[in-house]
């Protein structure tokens, strides 16, 4: 089963570098935007995904929580830049 | 065999973000593209086991510092994002990869990861992890550490911290008052 998940984490790992592929390329700042939801959503899970590895998923699932809520800050904070300074 | 394929994949992660956040035109890209640099460094710490400094990674690096910098963008004009970069200096172009090989090759003489009988594991941690709670009465060893053993540093550093933040207020103070 460990096998199974590590897989799996290798499988996520591979789709972050496609979505940082969009972020570092991407020609406007909505893709880049974008594609750095994708990578924290992909990334929540992985972290999960970590703690089944290790049979810590408690202590994991912590981390994953603090980053989902600092996401949803940062994420804001990004909306409210380009609310107020329009098309970068 | 997978393992060293998942830590060889999140340094690839890592490597990328990085080097990408210099070589983007717009100070904003470069502020995202640190933001996912820095959840990286987040998960190979916590590949690592490093769970706690994952943990301040993921919420000081990958969230905090992207809305500080954010911040710091909104009282910057749109002509100071973007960026007319010189081109790198021949000598850093040449003498980094160079430096970043000869740490590779240093770090070979490293005891390796985990080992049980490497210095850092068998010098102190073995009284600490006996004796903490009889010397201390508390459950966690890592908080007797911090707390106890190393009292005067934790004060010291809360010290230096609370003088940055006074420092940070009186600078950001509202002209006038």
């Amino acid at each position: 089963m460990t096998e199974f998940f590590l897989m799996v984490l290798i499988v996520l790992s591979l789709l972050i570098l496609v979505y940082l592929y969009r972020v570092i390329q991407g020609p406007t700042v909505f893709d880049r935007v974008l594609g750095l939801n994708g990578i924290s959503t992909k990334a929540i899970i992985l972290v999960v995904v970590m703690g089944t590895v290790y049979d810590r998923v408690d202590m994991f699932v912590d981390i994953s929580t603090g980053y989902a809520l600092l996401n949803l800050v940062g994420a804001f904070a990004i909306a409210k830049f380009l609310e107020q300074r329009g098309n970068l | 065999m997978i393992y060293a394929v998942n830590i060889a994949l999140l340094l690839l992660l890592l490597v990328t973000a990085a080097s990408a956040t210099f070589l983007v035109k717009e100070l904003m890209s470069s502020v995202f593209i640190l933001g996912s640099y820095s959840f990286f460094l987040a998960l190979v710490w916590a590949w690592l086991g490093a769970v706690d400094v994952a943990f301040v990674e993921a919420v000081i690096g990958a969230g905090l510092a992207t809305v500080l910098f954010l911040i710091t963008l909104f009282d910057t004009a749109p002509k100071d994002s973007r960026l007319r970069r010189p081109p790198p200096p021949l000598a850093g172009v040449l003498g980094l990869p160079l430096l970043g090989i000869l740490l590779l090759f240093a770090a070979n003489d490293l005891w390796p990861f985990g080992d049980p009988t490497s210095p850092p594991n068998i010098h102190i941690s073995p009284v600490y992890l006996q004796q903490s709670f009889a010397d201390t009465l508390t459950p966690n060893v890592v908080t007797s550490v911090l707390m106890d053993y190393r009292g005067f540093d934790t004060l010291i550093e809360t010290v230096v911290i609370f003088t940055a933040g006074i420092a940070c207020a009186l600078l950001l103070r509202e002209p006038g008052r």
